[in-house]
């Protein structure tokens, strides 16, 4: 590459601070580009101060109020065991709402995601705008779905299922097509030479390539959705979320600490079954 | 290849069929055991003015509210939503370093590890929303209390992806270091940080993703950002209101995320 080439492509920051000239004792020389660290120290310092200034940040409210932080908190810490019976049936309903979801949200995914991947679908508008799609279906928090469809479908744990179904399918989707996208396509090719139509090529070639990843993401879904659920009732729509809203409301930091230590517990074997079932897929 | 070698190869095969067949049979029972009890109950009586009123809002928003440059307009809204994630990622970011190291097997003994492991779950069980209610009592309503809350949520995710970071460290790195007689300054500047810094900014911009749209759900409970008045649109009915918050969320969060996977795309190839 000739001198005159290398200058045209360096980037902005290395045209206005020079790359230090080194010549070594065997009469080589190199350019040694400079630290870009000091501009991006400064910039981050710019930002933290701008957003410092918009959200009121303030350290001395921190140390003089933070002994309120205990009262709750402590009060979370010793919950009221006596309260567990109510919190048996609600976080039961979570648990079911969250497979629901999951199982709906992962079936639904899988053929969007295969209409997604620039390797199948070698159709550039649709593929841009399934993918636009699926964006704005993760953009929109799982909470802000649930007030709405909460209202559309009436209270109760139908309108949480499916805001987490439109959840799950956005966050599948984009974690499956971009696997997809990066698996052999040998066999594919082969296939399609036989014959096969793109769906039997695409059963036969492709899914066994990423079916132990889909898995793996179901069960990744399936967390997330567990936690993501169990605050839903807090808009309505049912599960564990309704009890914390209820409790909160009237102060009842006791048995709030029941709820959400009862729902560690249930989280953690969850994270536990799921890291087994892992284990058994790799 | 012959017909005969063909049909070989796929006898030998391992026969999984009953595993197939036994994983989808507790999946559908799953299912069943769940689908059980909850029902459709059909359309609220209001549900179709509320469905026709939201895809109306989006088609039509509220342009007056979109571009409205005083505190309450939307770019003001969007600007502290931004700004309680950033803070909110930052020292989230800065906390978890401590707590992830120490949650390490190769760094500390098992049982500790352990405790801070724990610990690490504990913050990622309780919902962020009751974070959110147990600081609002420190710092009051408003933007401050979503970056104290995201602060404390963001260690938990942070730290497991960390931790995975740490345990794969190339200790070999640090024992040729020791050979050539760099003392523990050089070793930790030299042979971790290199390793770590990729992947702890990569980390750190993903969680800032996730911060970005859980900014805008802490608003429910008062802390600040574009939540509370979408919320509240939405239980007063304003549809017009609902359109113009949504779309402007889904615009900044579709550019974000875009910007995000960029960033990190390049992190992890190491190209300029």
């Amino acid at each position: 590459m000739s001198t005159a080439d290398t200058t045209q492509k360096l980037p902005l920051f290395d045209r206005i601070f020079r790359p230090e000239h080194i010549v070594l004792e065997n009469g080589h020389s190199i350019d040694r580009p400079r630290s870009r660290m000091p501009l991006i120290l400064i910039c981050l310092a710019a930002v933290i101060i701008i957003s410092m200034r918009a959200t009121g940040f303030s350290f001395s409210i921190l140390i003089e109020r933070g002994n309120q932080l205990t009262v709750i908190l402590g009060k979370i810490f010793h919950p009221d065991w006596s309260y567990f019976p109510k919190v048996i049936s609600p976080l039961i309903e979570t648990i079911k709402m969250s497979i629901i979801g999951t199982v709906a949200g992962c079936a639904i995914g899988l053929p969007l995601a295969i209409f997604a991947s620039s390797n199948i679908n070698r159709n550039k508008p649709s593929l841009l705008v399934i993918r636009f799609i699926l964006a704005v279906m993760r953009s929109v928090p799982t909470l802000i779905y649930a007030s709405v469809l909460a209202l559309i479908f009436s209270l109760g744990a139908f309108a949480g299922s499916v805001a987490i179904v439109i959840f799950t399918v956005g966050i599948v989707a984009k974690m499956l097509y971009e696997s997809i996208e990066t698996i052999d396509m040998g066999p594919f090719e082969a296939m399609t030479s036989f014959g096969a139509n793109t769906f039997q090529a695409f059963w036969a070639a492709c899914m066994p390539q990423i079916l132990p990843t889909y898995l793996d993401d179901c069960l990744y879904c399936f967390e997330l959705n567990v936690r993501a659920s169990s605050i839903l009732g807090y808009v309505g729509a049912g599960g564990l979320g309704v009890l914390i809203r209820e409790r909160t409301g009237l102060r009842a930091y006791d048995d709030l600490g029941c709820v959400l230590i009862t729902l560690f517990i249930v989280v953690w074997i969850i994270d536990l079954l799921s890291d087994y079932i892992r284990s058994k897929l790799t | 290849m012959s017909r005969e070698n063909v049909l070989e190869k796929l006898q030998s095969e391992p026969k999984n069929l009953w595993k197939r067949v036994l994983v989808f049979a507790v999946v559908l029972l799953l299912v069943v055991w769940s689908g059980s009890s909850i029902t459709f109950n059909g359309v609220a009586k209001q549900g179709s003015v509320v469905a026709s009123g939201i895809v109306n809002g989006i088609l039509h928003p509220n342009l007056k509210l979109l571009f409205n440059l005083t505190t309450d307009g939307i770019p003001y809204l969007l600007l502290q939503t931004i700004a309680i994630a950033i803070l909110g990622t930052i020292f989230g970011a800065i906390l978890a370093i401590p707590v992830s190291f120490l949650a390490s097997t190769n760094i500390v003994p098992r049982p500790v590890a352990m405790i801070f492991r724990a610990l690490i779950l504990l913050i990622r069980t309780i919902p962020s929303l009751v974070w959110a209610l147990v600081w609002i009592r420190v710092t009051g309503p408003g933007a401050f209390c979503g970056v104290v809350t995201q602060s404390v949520c963001s260690i938990g995710m942070i730290s497991k992806m960390y931790i995975t970071a740490i345990e794969d460290l190339n200790t070999g790195i640090l024992e040729s270091m020791d050979a050539s007689g760099c003392n523990t300054f050089q070793k930790i500047r030299c042979g971790i940080l290199p390793q770590l810094s990729a992947s702890f900014v990569s980390t750190a911009i993903y969680r800032f993703d996730i911060n970005l749209k859980d900014a805008t759900t802490l608003g429910i409970v008062g802390a600040g950002g574009i939540g509370s008045p979408l919320v509240q649109s939405i239980t007063y009915s304003r549809w017009i209101n609902v359109g113009a918050f949504l779309v402007a969320l889904i615009i900044l969060v579709v550019l974000i995320e875009w910007m995000s996977t960029k960033i990190r795309t390049r992190l992890a190839t190491g190209k300029r």
